[in-house]
């Protein structure tokens, strides 16, 4: 039976696409027919976080309203034999995405035999990020550890307890909370919430921690999702993200401060 | 941190203070989502049935959830009239 799994994060720039992008990749790696489809309609930027921003021909707007066949629309990852990207319209406006329209889209996809349609929510609490959610069968809420990444999830874990379908039916979706841009020396510092707090706060289980890394804009600029950068921090606790996911038990990694010679713990620096 | 600063006190921490903002506003804002969910309809359905007993003004009877860390409370209050029976 497939999964509808939707990253979301209610505020912006806390790294929904990029987890989209990796966690979409991990998944087709561990050989799950995979889709990613960018909710985001008029600020696509999935494409460019996948590599595949000049073959975009057709887009999610496209299939909806019948102007394309969904396989015209589909991209095959580049990395990935069983992933395809569904990107998101860049001109149209949000009003297009129907929940009639979504909902056809996603049988239809499962009909093809995908076994992980993962949604990637633009930011807010507005039609596209709520046509995200709806469907989801399970979320990842992308959260940094900042008052008002914070503030946000948990709003948006507000809305999928209250306005997914599966709310509407009584049922609830999992929720699980994903810290990204985590950096143990500043919370050792007492400059950064720890995830402790931040799991205190929302009350949602833990599914990973990302740390805070140049590898992100590195792989950003490369048009390649982060967890195909081996041997990085990034990448190696995105498949565990993946592996929890999948009902694995894997400690969490990449959240202490590596030990510093004594001298340096006596002066800083 | 180095040692020196933590046993100096250089540094004040300011992740306790983003913690403890969060915990008010997260708690306040939580109640207010779930707070006008099903407390009027269910305030509502109260007067019915109990109107149904006793003559009952919808003034009188005032429903209230209140939270405190884990624990949920739901205060239902009825003020009587002075002559119930019928």
């Amino acid at each position: 039976m497939a999964k509808i799994i939707v990253v979301t994060s209610g505020k912006g720039g806390v790294g929904k696409t990029t987890t989209s992008a990796s966690f979409a990749s991990g998944l087709a790696l561990r050989g799950y027919k995979t889709v990613v489809i960018d909710f985001d309609v008029g600020l696509r930027n999935l494409d460019l976080i996948m590599g595949c921003e000049r073959r975009v021909v057709y887009d999610f707007v496209n299939v909806i309203q019948g102007e394309a066949q969904l396989r015209q629309a589909l991209i095959k990852d580049k990395h990935c034999d069983n992933l395809y990207v569904l990107p998101a319209s860049q001109t149209r406006d949000k009003d297009a995405l129907t929940r009639e329209g979504v909902s056809k889209v996603i049988d239809e996809l499962i009909h093809d035999g995908f076994e992980y349609i993962v949604c990637d929510s633009p930011a807010g609490i507005e039609t596209g990020a709520l046509m995200a959610l709806y469907f989801a069968d399970e979320a990842i809420v992308v959260t940094n550890p900042e008052v008002s990444s914070v503030r946000d999830s948990d709003r948006i874990i507000g809305i999928l307890d209250a306005k997914s379908k599966k709310a509407e039916a009584g049922e609830s979706v999992k929720t699980h909370l994903l810290i990204t841009r985590y950096n143990p020396k500043r919370v050792e510092g007492g400059d950064m919430l720890s995830l402790d707090d931040v799991q205190h706060l929302l009350r949602i289980p833990l599914i990973g921690v990302i740390p805070e890394s140049e590898t992100v804009l590195q792989a950003s600029n490369d048009g390649t999702p982060a967890i195909h950068l081996h041997n990085t921090d990034v990448s190696e606790a995105y498949k565990d993200v993946v592996s929890r996911l999948l009902g694995e038990q894997k400690p969490l990694r990449f959240i202490e401060v590596p030990k510093q010679p004594f001298w340096k713990r006596l002066f800083g620096g | 941190m180095s040692i020196i600063e933590y046993l100096f006190g250089t540094r004040k921490k300011t992740a306790n203070v983003a913690r403890e903002r969060l915990q008010i506003i997260l708690a306040h804002e939580r109640a207010g989502r779930t707070g006008p969910d099903y407390l009027p309809q269910l305030q509502k359905e109260l007067v019915e049935v109990i109107s149904k007993y006793v003559a009952v003004n919808p003034d009188d009877i005032k429903v209230q959830l209140d939270r405190k860390d884990e624990l949920e409370v739901l205060e239902v209050n009825i003020v009587l009239p002075e002559h119930t029976r019928r």
